[in-house]
């Protein structure tokens, strides 16, 4: 399998702004999970690269101001492709709310969610067009 | 900010209370309010939206919202799409897989994925994608089968991501996605063939025949290839200049599927790769995942030797990159190929070992076992060198690691000897306290074999050990060597005619040798070290010297009181030797026979009985126990038998029943105990090649049936002979024959013999102990009763005088 198994995007003070997951876990396994997805990724600075080991997957992880947006895959994949599509999807949060921030994350973080369904599905790549993604939730959004 | 604006009050103002709490308690205050607001049931439908999403808001900050399940499927239920759209949402954020409660949605799922709207549609597809237990799986394949081949791209694509997920929790249903997804690749849309390809690499993952069948498109997925990075710009999936580089690697992941162990599938592939790889523009990123990929796809076909080479090549340049990121991912790549081309990965050494100098410990961790796998006969000095100054600096989590492994690549590849014992030092002066047992293990061994250059290590590890006592492996060799070689320190030592060493006073080593015993900071190892080592040197000293003996007397009877077992035991025994045996102190503490049995067989696995305890574990108490064992053996039974004990006996502890003649049988007795205490593996060891010093005589491994009269090298004058005679089927009688064919008169002869623990044995009293010269003899007869029947082996040893003959 080469797949992502989770998306996560998380403040410096480890507060959940987004959470997608992509394989089954129990509640708690997923509290302990973010916790210390947190724990491992703040600790790092510019000095480290943008991929950490993680149990026995890697994440690939890049820093937005004070967000960090995570994606966890397994150990075969492409560790620089999946640093593009996080800024992919970087790109077309901010076009969509107009230069993004936190805030914007915060209280619209269901159609944050329509925009994470948009770009990846069941643990793969699906839109990689940013002109075609934004068209889509433009109509989705006259739906509202 | 229009998109704000619509948000509906009631949830901004949660949202905001939550964010004003200022500790967590306020919040969970605020969390148990709402709660209570949100559970009751009636509510006016308008308002079931913003419910549901307080619900998964609060949710997402982890408090426990699954009592909101219901509300999400009354939602899914709803005909309106804003409402479809929470409820999809809380489906997929609360509903767990595995709970019953998922089935309920099924229904509104299947009958949604029917619905004229493709947005609703795609919201059934995207929940289906999200949680997909096998049941589902099962009743919704036929539609989403359908959906795949739905004139509408939006929904092709997820339908065919849908089809991923289900193939994923039911392999068996992926027959009927087979025609679809390979219809699927004649497609133009970008995001369709993403997802189809992604849909066949997993396929093809799951089942062998599968990936056969797909074999026949490898030309239809490099023309798919080509078409994207000639047709030049394409502006919707344009990134930084490379067209859509997303659908390039995943087509190139598929290929690496394809080609995998196939090469007529590898052939078609070879010129694709080739082009891509030149005319990717590698200014940013983009460019360089692209090129990853393709490396990885190179290095998983079957692809000519020109294609690897380029692929390695790739990754040098990598090497050479100032982006961090892109390093790393070389280096780990280079890890896993180097065993495959290690000629061309081997050029790019000098840049490898620069990236020992990064700041990131990742990178530093995965140049640095890449240097290990590039050492070899020819650039073990420079890279020697190189690793040493990197093991210097380098942080603790390395040290122990690249000790070790520098060690075991010194052993292997050392130009020559006085160059392994060099570096072996440096190695141990550099690692400090980090340095594993094991390389102190290698370092006695190796010294133990270099008589010429003994008493260079001696000075050296003199040297180390007064300048820093708390690098405890390093102060434990020095002790070992200082005990047995110690010697060498009292005179000058010019090695090699480059430095010399002074010769040392007796006061001088002992004044280690006290501090060993003493200090706090010695560990308990080096303090059994020490004293066994304080006692050899009794017998080392150039003069014996009362003073100095009453001092070594001294320090040995220091620990007698102490509470730990081992040393107390040690220096009570030693005392009892000054007190009680003076006059075989010297035999006792004769220097040890070369260690043999690690020599050939390098560092991992020992070969021969001998060295099995000396690389396990307990290093520092090997060169002790060895020492112990020596001391107590030299009286009690020292053996050697040339030849390794085999199978039946390996690791046996030789039975010594002595046939002293005379005197002593207190002496013997008590030391007799002491040799059960010692380890069993180390006795053995003694036995080896001497070599150094004493001569030995031979000794036979008799088989069982007949036992033909043996005679032995004669050496020193000294003839040993062997005849044997079975009595019974389990018994042999050995009569042993020593005759004196020198000119010197041998007295106080003593002859000693030893087999294996599976035997035993049992000696009479010898013929006499004085072999008058030219021809006189002595005989001895033994009586080896075999009961296991296994191959007998029988070492023999013999004495005259104070100092053995060997």
């Amino acid at each position: 399998a080469a797949m992502i198994r989770f998306i996560l995007i998380q403040n410096r003070a480890g507060k959940t702004r987004l959470a997608k997951w992509y394989m089954h876990f129990e509640d708690e396994e997923k509290q302990k999970l973010i916790e210390e997805v947190h724990a491992t990724v703040t600790v790092r600075d510019a000095k480290h690269t943008n991929f950490v080991e993680f149990r026995n997957y890697k994440i690939i992880y890049r820093r937005y101001a004070g967000l960090y947006f995570c994606i966890c895959v397994d150990i075969g994949d492409n560790n620089l492709m999946y640093l593009e599509a996080i800024h992919n999807f970087v790109e077309v949060l901010n076009e969509y709310f107009h230069n993004v921030c936190e805030l914007d994350l915060v209280f619209n973080f269901y159609k944050v969610y329509t925009v994470v369904d948009e770009m990846f599905l069941a643990g793969e790549i699906r839109e990689t067009s940013q002109t075609k993604v934004l068209r889509q939730l433009m109509m989705l959004s006259t739906l509202e | 900010k229009g998109i704000i604006a619509n948000t509906p009050k009631r949830l901004r103002d949660l949202i905001r209370e939550i964010r004003a709490a200022k500790t967590a308690a306020e919040e969970r205050a605020v969390h148990h309010l709402n709660s209570n607001h949100t559970k009751k049931r009636h509510h006016p439908p308008s308002r079931c939206r913003n419910v549901a999403k307080l619900l998964l808001y609060i949710h997402m900050l982890g408090y426990p919202a699954h009592f909101g399940q219901m509300e999400c499927l009354k939602l899914v239920a709803s005909p309106k799409f804003s409402d479809k759209r929470i409820g999809y949402l809380g489906a997929m954020l609360l509903l767990d897989e595995r709970a019953e409660v998922h089935l309920l949605v099924t229904n509104s799922v299947k009958n949604d994925m029917n619905h004229s709207t493709q947005y609703i549609v795609s919201l059934a597809l995207s929940t289906l994608g999200s949680i997909c237990s096998p049941e589902m799986s099962r009743d919704l394949a036929g539609e989403v089968q359908a959906l795949i081949k739905s004139n509408n791209a939006y929904l092709r694509k997820k339908a065919a991501l849908c089809a991923l997920r289900i193939i994923q929790k039911i392999p068996d249903i992926m027959e009927m996605y087979i025609p679809c997804a390979r219809s699927l690749l004649n497609e133009k849309n970008h995001g369709v063939l993403l997802t189809a390809v992604c849909l066949i690499s997993q396929m093809c993952q799951l089942s062998p025949e599968t990936l056969n069948h797909f074999r026949r498109l490898v030309p239809n997925l490099v023309r798919i290839l080509k078409n994207l990075i000639m047709s030049g710009f394409s502006q919707d999936h344009d990134v930084n200049g490379v067209s859509d580089p997303f659908l390039q690697v995943k087509i190139l992941q598929l290929l690496r599927i394809l080609g995998h162990q196939d090469s007529a599938a590898s052939e078609q592939m070879n010129d694709i790769l080739a082009q891509v790889a030149t005319n990717t523009e590698t200014s940013k990123n983009v460019g360089h995942s692209i090129l990853y990929e393709i490396v990885l796809t190179i290095m998983g076909i079957e692809s000519e030797s020109g294609l690897r080479v380029l692929a390695v090549n790739i990754l040098g340049r990598f090497l050479l990159n100032t982006d961090k990121n892109i390093r790393y991912v070389a280096l780990s790549t280079l890890q896993r190929v180097v065993q495959a081309d290690y000629n061309a990965v081997q050029r790019h050494r000098t840049t490898i070992v620069d990236c020992l100098r990064d700041t990131d410990a990742s990178i530093k961790r995965r140049a640095m076992e890449l240097c290990f796998s590039l050492i070899n006969g020819q650039n073990i000095r420079g890279m020697a060198k190189e690793m040493l100054s990197f093991l210097a600096d380098c942080g603790s989590e390395f040290k122990a690691d690249c000790c070790s492994n520098l060690a075991i690549a010194a052993e292997r590849y050392a130009p020559n000897k006085r160059w392994h014992v060099d570096t072996l030092l440096k190695l141990l002066a550099a690692a400090g306290n980090h340095a594993r047992d094991d390389v102190v293990v290698a370092a006695v061994q190796l010294i133990s074999e270099q008589s010429a250059y003994q008493a260079y290590a001696v000075h050296q590890l003199f040297y180390y050990a007064s300048q820093d006592f708390s690098q405890q492996p390093m102060v434990l060799l020095a002790c070992w060597c200082i005990g047995e070689y110690g010697g060498g320190l009292f005179s000058d030592c010019c090695a090699d005619g480059l430095e010399t060493y002074s010769a040392k006073s007796p006061e001088e080593v002992l004044g280690l040798l006290e501090q060993a015993l003493l200090s706090s900071q010695s560990r308990q190892s080096t303090k059994h070290v020490a004293v066994t080592a304080v006692m050899k040197l009794s017998t080392r000293l150039p003069h014996q010297e009362q003073q100095l003996l009453d001092s070594i007397r001294h320090l040995a009877a220091y620990h007698c009181t102490s509470s730990q077992l081992e040393l107390q035991q040690r220096s009570v025994e030693f005392s009892a030797i000054f007190r009680h045996h003076e006059n075989i102190r010297a035999a006792l503490l004769e220097p040890m026979p070369v260690m043999e049995g690690r020599a050939e067989s390098g560092r991992d696995l020992p070969a021969g009985s001998g060295a099995a305890a000396v690389a396990s574990g307990d290093s520092a108490e090997v060169g002790d126990e060895v020492a112990a064992a020596a001391a107590a053996a030299a009286v009690a039974a020292t053996f050697e038998s040339l030849i390794n004990f085999d199978d039946s006996s390996t690791g046996g502890v030789p039975n010594a029943t002595i046939g002293l003649p005379n005197a002593a049988t207190n002496s013997s007795s008590m030391l007799a105990t002491n040799n059960s205490n010692s380890v069993a593996g180390p006795l053995i060891d003694v036995f080896g090649d001497l070599g150094v010093s004493e001569p030995a005589p031979v000794s036979e491994a008799s088989a069982l049936p007949a036992l033909p009269p043996i005679a032995s090298a004669g050496i020193a004058g000294l003839q040993l002979s062997l005849a044997g005679s079975r009595q019974q089927s389990n018994n042999v009688d050995l009569i042993i024959r020593a005759v004196n064919l020198g000119d010197t008169n041998m007295t106080n002869f003593l002859l000693q013999a030893a087999v294996p623990k599976s035997l035993q044995l049992s000696m009479m009293p010898a013929s006499g102990d004085c072999l008058p010269p030219a021809g006189g003899s002595v005989t001895q007869k033994a009586v080896v009763t075999n009961p296991n029947g296994v191959s007998a082996l029988c070492g023999l040893k013999a004495w005259s005088g104070l100092k053995g003959l060997g």
